[in-house]
Order: C-alpha cells, then sequence, then structure tokens
C-alpha cells in the first residue's frame, strides 16, 4: 500500500468511526437477543423497535447494508480494504447489522457472478434496500446431502416454466416474498447437467408452505410444496441445465456466513458469564477447574478462528483463496459455536433449565443451545464439508 | 494490515525455502545426529546463511543487519519447520538479537548486533530452571558485590547453550521466585570463572545445554535493561520467542501433513488407496482445517509483535497454544498413518514428532498459553 492509500485509508477509518459513533443507536451495540429482534426486511417487514428502524435506514442509506456492492445496485462501493475497516470498525463497538438477508448472504452474489443485466437491475436494489425477503429452495425429502439427486420437476411451456414438486427445510418460506429455487429441466441428463436455477414470486398460484416446529420449540422452516406454478423463463439465473454452477457458487457463500454466525458471540466473554453463576474462588478464578480449563481453551480455538475468517477474506480479495474453503470454515465454525453453548449450558448450570419462565426469557438460552445444534447441517453437514475438503482441496482420491 | 504474506515477503520465503531444502533437508539433520557432529549443527552453513542476511535479518540496518520484522523472521522459522535444520537463528538472531535491540545500551548494541549480523557470534537466552517453562519462578541469583553482581544458580534448556559466545541470563536480584519484581537480565561470558556448562542433546537431536553458575562475577556494565525492572523487557523477547517458535510449528506441521497425505495417495491397503478411505479422509481433512486455522492465528500473532511488542501478549498466547495443539495431533496423525512405516527411524516423520515436542516446551507449551489467555480475560 502506498502512503497516499494508507492516509485515505486512515481518513476513512476516522470518518467511519464518527459516523457509527453519531449514528449507531446503543440500543443495536449489542447481539439481538432473539430472532424477533433481527430485522430481516421484506413486503410485510416490522420494526421490533424504533432504534431497529433508525439503524436499518440510516445503513441503507449510505448503501451499508451491503458495502461492498457497486452502487449503482444500491451499494455502498467500498474497497475491500475500506470494507475491512468498516467491519473493524462496526466490531469495535458491537454495531450489529441493520439487516439480515439471504439475499445479501447467498443470492446476491451469485447474481453478481451469474445474473443478466435486468436481474441484477430488478433484484439487488430490492435486497440492498430490505425490501424483497427471499428464501432457498434446495434441499427436498431425498436430497440432503446429495443435493443433486433433487426431483422438483420444471417443465417448459412456451416463454414459461411449469414447477411441480416439494422442498423441505426452506428457512422462513411462509415469511418469505420470492424463492430461489433448484428445479431439474432435464430429467434425462446426468444428476448434476440436468438442473436449473430460477427465482419465483411466493405468492404465485400453487405454492404453499407448512411450517415445521424445531426441537428449540421455533418453527424458522417449512415444507414448501409447488402445484403447476408458472413461472417465466426469463426468470431463470444463469444457462438452462448449468444451475449446478450456480447453486455451488451461492453454497460457498451461505457456508462463509454459516462459518461466522457465532462471531459476535453472546455480547460476553463466556469466562465473565461463567463467573456470575459458578462463582470465583479467592484469587479471582472461576471456581470450577475444568471448566475453566475448557473456557479458556474455547477462547483460545475461537480467537484463532477470527484470525482465519480474516485471513480468508484477504486471501480471496488478493486472489489467493481456494474456492472450497469457505468449508473448511463452516466446518470447523459451527462445530466451535456448538461448543459455545455447551459451555454455556454448563456455566448455567439449572438456571440454563428454564424453558417457560418470565425470568429465562422464555427459555432463550436453552432454545439458542438447541439452535446451534442445526449449524453444522444446515447449508451442508460437518461430514459432507470434509468431505468437499479432502476431495477438492487435498485432492484424495475417491473421495 | 492484510493477513497474507506481501510480495516481498513471499520472495523472502522462496528464497528461504530454496536454500534450507537444498543445502539442509532432514537428512542434513540425520547425518548430524548419525555422525554425533560436536556441535549439532554445521557452522559452514551458518555462514552462508548468514552471508545472504538470514542471520542479522532483525538487527536494524545501522547495525549492519536487514531490520525486518517479527513476520519476516516469522517466514524464516516456517521454513526452518519443514526440514528441521538445526540453526543458531531462534536463538541468536531472533532471542538473543531482539534482546539486546530492545534492552541493549548503545555501547551493548554497537558491540553485539554487528557480529550476529555477520553470522560471527553466537548468542542465546538463559531462561528457565525447572521442568517447565516459568519465567516468573526465576530463582538464580544475583546479589551485589562490589561494582557488579555475583550470578549463583542453574538454568536448563539453554537452547545452543553448548556454542554460544554470549549468555543472556535472566536472574533475580531481590525479592522471591514467582514475583514479577526484581528481575534483571545479564551479558554472561560463558568462558567466565563458575560457569558449568553441559551439553543436553536432546530427543529431538537439536542442541540445549544445562548451565550452572557459581558465584559468577560480572560488572555493572554486564546488566541488560533496567536492575530488578527486566520483567517487562523479558516479556517482551520470551513473546517474539514464542511468536518464532509458534512458526516453525506451522512449517513443521504442514511438512508433516503434506508428507502424509502423499502417503495416502500412494499406499495401497484392501485393493484401494488408503487414501479412499473416508475414516482417514475425514482425519485428514480435520488437520488441515487446523493447520490453517493456526496459520491465521501465527501470523495474526507475528503482526501485533510487528505493531506493539507490549501489546502483543494475548495474540501470542493464542498462536503457542494453537501451534502446540496442531502440532502434537499433526505429527500423531503423520505417524499413525504412515502405519508401521511411520514408527521407523528410517523414515523422517519420527524426527518431526520429536521435534514438535520440543518446540512445544520451548518458551510455554499449550497448557501454559492457555492458562495465561485466561487469566488476561479475568476469569
Ligand atoms: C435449521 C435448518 C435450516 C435449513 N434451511 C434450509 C433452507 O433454507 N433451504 C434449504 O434448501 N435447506 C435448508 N436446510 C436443509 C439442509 O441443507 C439439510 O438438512 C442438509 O443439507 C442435510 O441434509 P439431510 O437433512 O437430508 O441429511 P442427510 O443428507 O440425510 O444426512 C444424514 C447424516 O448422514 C451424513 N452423511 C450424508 N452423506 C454423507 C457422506 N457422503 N459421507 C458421510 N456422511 C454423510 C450427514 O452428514 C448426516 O450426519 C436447513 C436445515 C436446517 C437444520
Ligand atoms: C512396533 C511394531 C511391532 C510389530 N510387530 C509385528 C510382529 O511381531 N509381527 C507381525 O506380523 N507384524 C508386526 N507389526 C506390523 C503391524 O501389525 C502392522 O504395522 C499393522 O498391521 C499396520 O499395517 P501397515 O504398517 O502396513 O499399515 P497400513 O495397513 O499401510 O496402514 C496405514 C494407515 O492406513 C490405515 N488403514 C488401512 N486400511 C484402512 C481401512 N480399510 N480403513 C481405514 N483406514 C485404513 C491404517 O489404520 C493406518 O493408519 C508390528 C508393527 C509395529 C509398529
Amino acid at each position: 500500500m502506498s502512503e497516499t492509500e494508507s492516509a485515505e485509508l486512515e481518513r476513512f477509518r476516522n470518518e467511519t468511526r464518527a459516523w457509527l459513533e453519531a449514528n449507531c443507536p446503543p440500543e443495536m451495540r449489542k447481539p439481538a437477543t432473539s430472532d424477533a429482534d433481527v430485522f430481516w426486511g421484506g413486503r410485510n417487514a416490522k420494526f421490533s423497535s424504533e432504534p431497529q428502524r433508525i439503524w436499518f435506514e440510516r445503513m441503507r442509506d449510505k448503501g451499508w447494508t451491503v458495502p461492498d456492492w457497486p452502487k449503482e445496485y444500491g451499494g455502498g462501493g467500498l474497497s475491500a480494504a475500506e470494507h475491512k475497516v468498516l467491519r473493524a470498525e462496526m466490531a469495535r463497538i458491537g454495531a450489529r447489522p441493520p439487516l439480515s438477508s439471504f439475499g445479501i448472504w447467498m443470492l446476491g452474489p451469485a447474481l453478481l457472478k451469474y445474473g443478466n443485466d435486468a436481474q441484477k437491475k430488478e433484484h439487488l436494489p430490492k435486497i440492498a434496500a430490505g425490501e424483497i425477503r427471499w428464501c432457498q429452495g434446495y434441499s427436498e425429502p431425498n436430497a440432503g446431502s446429495d443435493l443433486a439427486s433433487l426431483q422438483t420437476r420444471a417443465e417448459s411451456d412456451g416463454d414459461d416454466f411449469i414447477i411441480n414438486g416439494q422442498k423441505i427445510w426452506t428457512s422462513y418460506a411462509n415469511y418469505a416474498d420470492w424463492i430461489f429455487c433448484l428445479v431439474r429441466t432435464d430429467p434425462t441428463a446426468k444428476k448434476h447437467d440436468g438442473i436449473s436455477f430460477i427465482l419465483f414470486d411466493m405468492t404465485s398460484k400453487g405454492v404453499s408452505t407448512k411450517p415445521i416446529l424445531l426441537i428449540s420449540g421455533y418453527s424458522p422452516f417449512c415444507e414448501t410444496f409447488f402445484d403447476n406454478v408458472r413461472v417465466p423463463k426469463s426468470h431463470v439465473v444463469g444457462t438452462v441445465n448449468r444451475g449446478w454452477d450456480v447453486a455451488k457458487y451461492l453454497l460457498q457463500h451461505e457456508r462463509a456466513m454459516i462459518s461466522g454466525m457465532g462471531e459476535r458471540g453472546v455480547g460476553r466473554p463466556l469466562g465473565q458469564i461463567a463467573a456470575d453463576s459458578v462463582g470465583t474462588d479467592g484469587q479471582g478464578r472461576l471456581d470450577d477447574a475444568m471448566l475453566r480449563g475448557q473456557i479458556a481453551r474455547f477462547d483460545v480455538d475461537e480467537a484463532a478462528l477470527a484470525a482465519c475468517a480474516e485471513r480468508a477474506v484477504d486471501l480471496a480479495k488478493a486472489g489467493q483463496a481456494h474456492p472450497a474453503f469457505s468449508s473448511a470454515m463452516k466446518y470447523y465454525g459451527t462445530e466451535l459455536n456448538k461448543r459455545r453453548y455447551e459451555i454455556l449450558m454448563s456455566a448455567g448450570g439449572v438456571d440454563a433449565l428454564e424453558w417457560e419462565s418470565e425470568r429465562s426469557k422464555q427459555g432463550a438460552r436453552p432454545r439458542a443451545w438447541l439452535r446451534t445444534k442445526a449449524n453444522s447441517i444446515e447449508g451442508g453437514t460437518s461430514e459432507v464439508m470434509l468431505g468437499i475438503v479432502a476431495k477438492r482441496i487435498l485432492d484424495l482420491p475417491g473421495a | 494490515m492484510a493477513l497474507v504474506l506481501t510480495e516481498e515477503q513471499s520472495m523472502l520465503r522462496d528464497s528461504a525455502r530454496a536454500l534450507i531444502s537444498d543445502k539442509a533437508p532432514v537428512s542434513h539433520l540425520r547425518h548430524l545426529r548419525d555422525s554425533k557432529d560436536p556441535i549439532g549443527f554445521s557452522k559452514e552453513f551458518w555462514h552462508s546463511f548468514a552471508e545472504m542476511g538470514f542471520a542479522g535479518l532483525l538487527v536494524p540496518e545501522e547495525f549492519g543487519g536487514s531490520g525486518l520484522g517479527y513476520v519476516e523472521a516469522g517466514v524464516v522459522m516456517e521454513e526452518i519447520g519443514r526440514t528441521l535444520m538445526p540453526s543458531p537463528f531462534l536463538a541468536t538472531s531472533v532471542v538473543a538479537a531482539s534482546a539486546l535491540n530492545r534492552g541493549g545500551n548503545a555501547a551493548q548494541k554497537s558491540e553485539y548486533l554487528p557480529k550476529i549480523a555477520s553470522g560471527s557470534l553466537l548468542a542465546t537466552l538463559a531462561i528457565d530452571e525447572g521442568a517447565k517453562h516459568r519465567p516468573l519462578q526465576t530463582s538464580l541469583q544475583a546479589v551485589r558485590a562490589g561494582n557488579g553482581f555475583k550470578l549463583s544458580g542453574a538454568k536448563a534448556l539453554v537452547v545452543d547453550g553448548h556454542v554460544a559466545d554470549l549468555l543472556i541470563v535472566a536472574a533475580r536480584t531481590a525479592g522471591s521466585a514467582g514475583e514479577r519484581e526484581w528481575l534483571t537480565l545479564f551479558l554472561v561470558d560463558p568462558k567466565a570463572k563458575g560457569v558449568a556448562i553441559e551439553r543436553t542433546i536432546m530427543v529431538d537431536a537439536h542442541n540445549s545445554a544445562r548451565i550452572e553458575f557459581a558465584n559468577v562475577e560480572v560488572n555493572a556494565d554486564s546488566v541488560l535493561g533496567e536492575i530488578d525492572q527486566g520483567s517487562a523487557l523479558l516479556d517482551g523477547v520470551l513473546d517474539i520467542g514464542r511468536g518464532a517458535v509458534a512458526s516453525e510449528m506451522v512449517g513443521l506441521s504442514d511438512e508433516v501433513f503434506h508428507r502424509t497425505v502423499e502417503y495416502l495417495k500412494s499406499r495401497k491397503q484392501f485393493g484401494k488407496l488408503i487414501g479412499e478411505f473416508q475414516a482417514l479422509q475425514h482425519r485428514a481433512a480435520e488437520l488441515y482445517v487446523d493447520i490453517e486455522i493456526t496459520r491465521a492465528a501465527v501470523m495474526k500473532a507475528l503482526q501485533a509483535l510487528d505493531a506493539d511488542v507490549a501489546k502483543a501478549t494475548s495474540a501470542v498466547a493464542v498462536a503457542k497454544a494453537r501451534a502446540g495443539t496442531t502440532a502434537t495431533r499433526a505429527v500423531q496423525e503423520g505417524v499413525q498413518m504412515h502405519g508401521g512405516m511411520g514408527m521407523t527411524d528410517q523414515f523422517d516423520i519420527g524426527f518431526f514428532m520429536k521435534r514438535a515436542r520440543v518446540c512445544e516446551e520451548l518458551f510455554g507449551d499449550a497448557n501454559y498459553h492457555t492458562e495465561q489467555l485466561a487469566r488476561a480475560r479475568g476469569y
């Protein structure tokens, strides 16, 4: 980096810091306490609080819901280095993301790479502005880890496709406005070669959803049914029958996102949370030596993973990243997040078992603990991630 | 700062790798061990290493060095880890050079640093006394005597202690073991009266010594840094050493890993390449992930050291702790996946296992550094 560049970057840092200090409401400087506290956008979106609205609107107006997307699509147009500075400055004050969205994490990057002009102009600004909420129609009852064996059919009918079939585990399908969906457009081709990636409105005739209850007691996902849903062919992203390329590229982004789900932690260091319930000895150490050791090992691994996440972004920007590296990160990040919650449950002891009391905020901790068990399943299981690392990065035979 | 090597750093890595892999592959260590080499490393090679500027890598340019940083030192250590080359680089060029550069007065710097840069002076830090690395437990005594001090006590695991021309000795000028106060560093001539050096060939066939000090007289000029207030200097120097050893462990882990993956791709059992068995694939993949995460943590620590040594403590603790668990895992998986071959002396993999064990103890093991992090975070 030249001296003028680093001076520019310092200036950007100072401006950003001042802007965040002035514009991020104090309530938005801690992690969301529940899913209801997260802003997902969409046609029917409601803000759960005034600070949430203010924070979202201010960030949106700067293009910072998607800081590194081009300005013409509602992004902030930041360079890699500026984006890193913004992330660091947000982390410094604990600012939460103003908008959570499958559009930002998954569809957007895929559209930027594979979408045509019309598709980008149509969808990206609405994602950036939180106007349309998306869901992901990949998994089916008989196509989980083996996603490419999916059976949902799309048959040609003039300028349209007619879609029939069933998806499952579709997160927030009952709240989403649009779906990005994998469908089989050529049933005679080899399984990876007959798939297309298509977009449609969830209010289209023939789409229905049925929520599924999770072990956490929440029901954030659905069975999704398609009964003769008519979708224009122009809604296919990329080439017909080449949807697997788009799907895989999108999964890289999804995995990178899931690996970082625990990144902002739970607001306070685990050691302190544990000290509140377990107590400390005369020297101020946690009064449970084994738990203390577990937490310390966790903290070492968490800090190391954070460095690796930072490096993964830097490698990608430098064009040195292995495309399958997000699978490595997804594997480790999700296993680590599960460890975090096992520790939290152990630290909380009996107090962490209450499920329906006011005191426990309706069982916030045990429900969050149970939710993390999905981290190593959703977006591709840990075993599948290890398989991808073995095959694509290590080039092991027959994997 | 991006957590990737710059172009210059990549070039440094390439030239270090080319030189080391050519002149000092693992067979070089094997030869030194089997021939019971009296000094345990190649002086000749050390001189060519110095000629290429490596010995003075951390020495400021005004003293004849290259004035590079800890990231660059780490780059070289990682390459050393790949072939396990025994050399004075760690003790002299990283640890002692940092101690002299950070703590030395003008006279001490101009006397020693140019010699370190030229490769003509070997120096080392004598810190550990007990079985485990516990710097605050230092009890080697320095009592005032006339214009100077008399040192009494014993040190262990003094890297290159049997060949060093200069010892940097951590001593207690007052107080008692366990206290942070009253530590002082001394520059001691190993030929001084009362110094008894026993070379201890370690499990990894690298160099080390136990050194006894019996009323060794040193004058006031031999104090490095401040009297009684040496712990800040010592902390910084140890953290620099830890960052360097962690880098060596990344290199070592990565090398074992690559050799193991190659073996999985060539060894057949049950009519298949053993790399086709998912049980081994997943273990190899887990190890890969572990190594990459540790590599990032170590880079982070080295960058933190370059930014401000005094503020790098937690990052270094994370790096050394991770390097310890990762290297331990890498060498064990390496031996296991080589089956019976992995157990043979003829096969190199065992050398890596032995070196990893020594690196783990050097400047604090994974448990030590995990404990440090817990204390730093106040629980
Ligand atoms: C909370 C949550 C949200 C989700 N959201 C969405 C969504 O929005 N959209 C969507 O499309 N999908 C979603 N999913 C689905 C998710 O992608 C699948 O659950 C996942 O891909 C695994 O598929 P499966 O459940 O059919 O398990 P299976 O594939 O049947 O796996 C069962 C077990 O076998 C193992 N296994 C399978 N194949 C192998 C192999 N080759 N080698 C070794 N082990 C193997 C797996 O690792 C797993 O442990 C979500 C899932 C969850 C839990
Ligand atoms: C100290 C020592 C003493 C010994 N003494 C004797 C003795 O007295 N008599 C005698 O006959 N033998 C002896 N052996 C040999 C020993 O039984 C073999 O080393 C052992 O069976 C493994 O075979 P291998 O070394 O060929 O490894 P390989 O079979 O090549 O195995 C290499 C790696 O691949 C793994 N692997 C292989 N197949 C699979 C699979 N299907 N799925 C998953 N992983 C797999 C192995 O677990 C191992 O990690 C001795 C070995 C040692 C080390």
